[in-house]
């Protein structure tokens, strides 16, 4: 089955430049067009996961959300971007200078650092380690200390309080996040992305996985909203009748990124869930029946990826509009008393699964 | 070291220093414009100090001045969202003080309104409390389904909220005669809408956790404090005036009290939303069997009370609202009091909040139902 | 009880009190002295067991201030009136029945605030509403020439 590889792509490019240019510079050059299309990529994305939650949310409350701003509301981010830009950078008195300004930058640059090892379609992956897994899940704990470093340099008690909560959350969520991935990569073997998604030929991994990678999935689905300080866990800024959130003492541009990190870590959540649990780039495939394998490979590959991104995404902004938020003393007794137990027990499960060779 | 060890062992925690938090009169939680000032250790509540005053009208003083119709008007500004049942307060105490008997058209529209109002209120009170909590997506429907009793208001009354329809002797005018027809289809309409309310947030596991055993009022704290209405009928604390002294068309309807002996933040919150059942009840019962008659006996021009003291007690959606008039037979009142609910309800919260988190605060405070000019007046 | 007996049985209970039997409740007046005393027995004997205060109002009277209290007994369902007069308007001062019914303890500051009657061993006592130094403006000779038009 012949599904698009875009190294063909890459590799005409690369022996283009190479000929046109020295060893040195088409590799610059190489960078550049990367850096350019990740940040592209991201910016337009984080506009558009903007525009959808806000429709999201509006069709769960039966409104309509933006419709004025362009047709059906589309440019509405556009302009809100606009007046983020155009706004005053208010920095308080006393607060840290360097630290306050670094803080929101080191948000992004975790984000950019997770979303570079992921697998787009076949060939469209910027890094492909052997130990994907293990460095998605150690770079994606580098954004808590921006967090960390915008409540305390904000020299704002409540900004402090908020980021500590913030950051006790994520840390926590962390384990659970490392251990429901580290189920699937007992399962899958390897843990080079690549190689996940390619084993994932047959049948996607919640299927052949069964029992412990659907417990993983749910596991990861929750832990990777508490990550992210969406849905029910969302207690370090929206409780925000005493302790506002640790972004409160930032505004403009720097809010911007902040609000836009939120957006892309969510992206980052539901797109390694796609890669790991369902598939990534892969088509809908039944082991033998060929006709049915042959029909899917038809949507080209980034289609399905995005399809299944946006599934995820569209089911953590639905627990984010209907559930009441959880007490930050609750939600953590949730990950160290409930998820915690349960993932370790499910990752001897699917070590009994794979050894046993009880799976599809 | 050693010190330190000491210290744990004698006091049996470590020595934290308490601080002084104000949750400010403009707050998105308090509901209105009250100040708190919270002493907490750590996350725990020490202590609550209300403040209040701060939307405070002088409505008892004015009254002073003014005729007891026009006192009508004021009323419905103190708990705006229990208009029909204050503006039915004062209309009860004059016709009772006056010896006026209405006709029972009067009764029954008067309680099929207070019905309605009640409704409304707990509607509103359920969209803010989801909110609160962090279920935005309540605001939403509570509001949506709030707008069909606020229609059938602006139709028959002119006004959505403060609607001053009741005057000493009766109604100010007639119902409309689309009032029958929409109220039995709003009836219908949330009937189902009602049971939605309970799935979406009845059940849902994280509001039990955050509200189950949370801020604990005893039956004798109840009665101590002077906590009425759903709040404390969730203590165990019998006291709807619709069974114990009924008024209007009360008598005539079989309803239940809704009593709950847990007496915590999730009994207070069903008990209210069991009450919305009982409304829909009572109205049922009454709105097709609206006899025919007057919508207003004929009063004096001037309406003189007789020298002496009138007391006059109803239940709103928030608790037991009092009208206590001291005339000295003149054209104004002497003194009017109103024992509002919220005032008695406000000053138990200190009670209940001791040693919860900052958060319970928030969800003891959503489920007391405060409306601040009620406090204030 | 009913309004009769229970007038039957304060009469003999507190002799040195007035009692009326009003339209509507049984009306109780004493002495500014007796009322502490008075309040604790009506609230701790067992046949009327007065426990719950549902209004308590200070009204201004020409001579002096009273409070009227409105009590009712949640075990046996009947309620009466309580009244007391101060001895004088300029500075009216009244036991506190605040440890008695503790409602009582925030009635008592809203009166405080807005009549100037001082309650005695009052834990509180400070103003609910209104700022310091604001006079007490449900006085019938109270003059606020910015907030208050007279006709």
């Amino acid at each position: 089955m012949d599904l698009y590889n875009f190294t063909t792509l890459t590799h005409d490019i690369h022996v283009g430049l190479a000929k046109s240019f020295s060893p040195f510079l088409a590799t610059t050059i190489e960078w550049v067009i990367v850096g350019v299309a990740y940040l592209t990529f991201v910016a337009l994305f984080g506009l558009i996961l903007v525009y959808v939650e806000r429709k999201v949310c509006a069709a769960f409350q039966q409104r309509l959300g933006p419709m004025r701003v362009g047709k059906w509301g589309l440019l509405q981010t556009i302009a809100d971007f606009i007046k983020l830009l155009m706004k005053e950078l208010i920095m308080p008195r006393k607060a840290d200078k360097f630290l306050y300004n670094i803080a929101p930058f080191i948000v992004i640059i975790a984000s950019f650092l997770a979303i570079s090892v992921l697998p787009f379609a076949p060939g469209l992956q910027s890094l492909d380690f052997d130990i994907g897994v293990f460095y998605l899940t150690a770079v994606s704990s580098v954004g808590v200390i921006g967090i960390l470093l915008a409540g305390w340099s904000s020299n704002n008690k409540y900004s402090l309080i908020g980021a500590m909560r913030s950051g006790a959350q994520i840390l926590s969520y962390e384990l659970s996040v490392s251990l429901s991935l580290l189920t699937m990569v007992v399962f899958a073997g390897t843990m080079q992305f690549s190689a996940i998604v390619e084993g994932q030929r047959d049948a996607w991994f919640i299927f052949s996985g069964h029992l412990p990678a659907v417990i993983a999935f749910i596991i990861f689905l929750i832990a990777g909203t508490a990550e992210t300080n969406r849905g029910p866990f969302d207690l370090a800024e929206a409780e925000s009748e005493l302790v506002a959130g640790f972004h409160t003492e930032y505004s403009g541009i720097k809010f911007a990124l902040f609000f836009l990190s939120e957006y892309i870590n969510l992206f980052i959540v539901s797109a390694v869930a796609a890669t790991v649990f369902l598939g990534g780039w892969m088509p809908l495939h039944f082991g033998n029946f060929e006709s049915f394998n042959h029909v899917m490979d038809f949507i080209p590959p980034v289609v399905w990826f995005f399809m299944k991104v946006m599934g995820v995404i569209f089911v953590i902004m639905w627990f984010k509009w209907t559930f009441p938020r959880l007490r930050v003393d609750q939600i953590l007794t949730l990950e160290w008393k409930y998820l915690l137990p349960i993932n370790l027990v499910n990752i001897l499960l699917m070590a009994l699964v794979v050894l046993t060779k009880f799976h599809f | 070291m050693s010190e330190i060890r000491e210290v744990i062992i004698n006091n049996d925690r470590l020595a934290t220093d308490e601080y002084l938090v104000n949750m400010g009169p403009q707050h998105p939680s308090t509901h209105g414009v009250l100040r708190l000032l919270v002493r907490l250790e750590g996350e725990k509540v020490l202590n609550i100090q209300p403040h209040s005053g701060y939307i405070h009208s002088g409505i008892e003083k004015m009254c002073e001045a003014i005729t007891y119709p026009q006192i009508i008007h004021l009323t419905d500004r103190m708990d705006y969202l229990s208009a029909h049942m204050n503006n039915e307060a004062v209309a009860l105490c004059v016709e009772n003080a006056l010896q006026v008997e209405v006709p029972d058209r009067v009764k029954y529209i008067r309680t099929i309104m207070d019905e309605l109002a009640r409704l409304a209120s707990h509607q509103l009170w359920w969209c803010v409390f989801g909110m609160d909590l962090g279920a935005l997506t309540t605001f939403f429907y509570g509001l949506r389904d709030r707008e069909h009793i606020l229609d059938i208001f602006e139709e028959t009354c002119g006004a959505r909220m403060t609607v001053s329809y009741n005057t000493p002797g009766g109604l100010m005018f007639d119902i409309h005669p689309n009032f029958q027809k929409r109220v039995k289809d709003f009836i219908k309409y949330f009937r189902t809408k009602l049971p939605e309310y309970d799935k979406l947030l009845s059940g849902n596991v994280i509001l039990k956790e955050r509200t189950e055993g949370i801020g604990h009022l005893s039956l004798s704290d109840a009665i101590a404090y002077g906590v009425t209405g759903p709040s404390g009928r969730a203590s165990g604390f019998s006291c709807d005036i619709r069974k114990h002294l009924p008024y209007s068309a009360y008598p005539f309807v079989k309803f239940n009290e809704i009593l709950d002996l847990r007496c915590d933040t999730y009994a207070r919150y069903e008990v209210r939303i069991k009450e919305m059942y009982e409304s829909l009840n009572i109205i049922e019962q009454l709105i097709d069997n609206i006899p025919e008659g007057d919508y207003a006996v004929k009063m004096k021009g001037v309406l003189k009370l007789p020298e002496g003291e009138f007391y006059q007690r109803v239940e709103t959606a928030r608790g037991e609202l009092g009208v206590f008039i001291v005339s000295d037979g003149k054209k104004n009142p002497y003194r009017v009091k109103f024992r509002s609910p919220g005032f008695s309800n406000l000053f138990a919260l200190n009670k209940m909040t001791k040693g919860h988190k900052i958060a319970d605060l928030v969800a003891i405070m959503s489920t007391l139902d405060l409306i601040i000019p009620d406090i204030d007046r | 009880m009913t309004n009769e007996e229970l007038q039957s049985y304060l009469t003999g209970r507190f002799p040195e009190a007035e009692l009326k039997l009003g339209a509507q409740y049984v009306e109780m007046t004493v002495t500014a002295e007796n009322l502490h005393e008075t309040a604790l027995q009506l609230k701790g004997s067992e046949e009327t067991a007065f426990d719950y205060v549902f209004c308590l109002t200070g009204v201004d009277y020409a001579e002096n201030m009273g409070i009227i209290y409105h009590l009712e007994s949640i075990k046996h369902r009947h309620s009466m009136v309580l009244k007391v007069r101060t001895a004088d308007r300029v500075n009216p001062s009244i036991d506190t029945v605040s440890d008695v019914w503790i409602t009582a303890k925030y009635h008592e500051r809203e009166a405080y605030d807005l009549l100037g009657i001082h309650f005695n061993n009052h834990t509180d006592l400070r103003r609910l509403f209104l700022e310091d130094g604001w006079g007490f403006p449900l006085r019938k000779d109270y003059v606020d020439e910015i907030r208050i038009v007279e006709r």
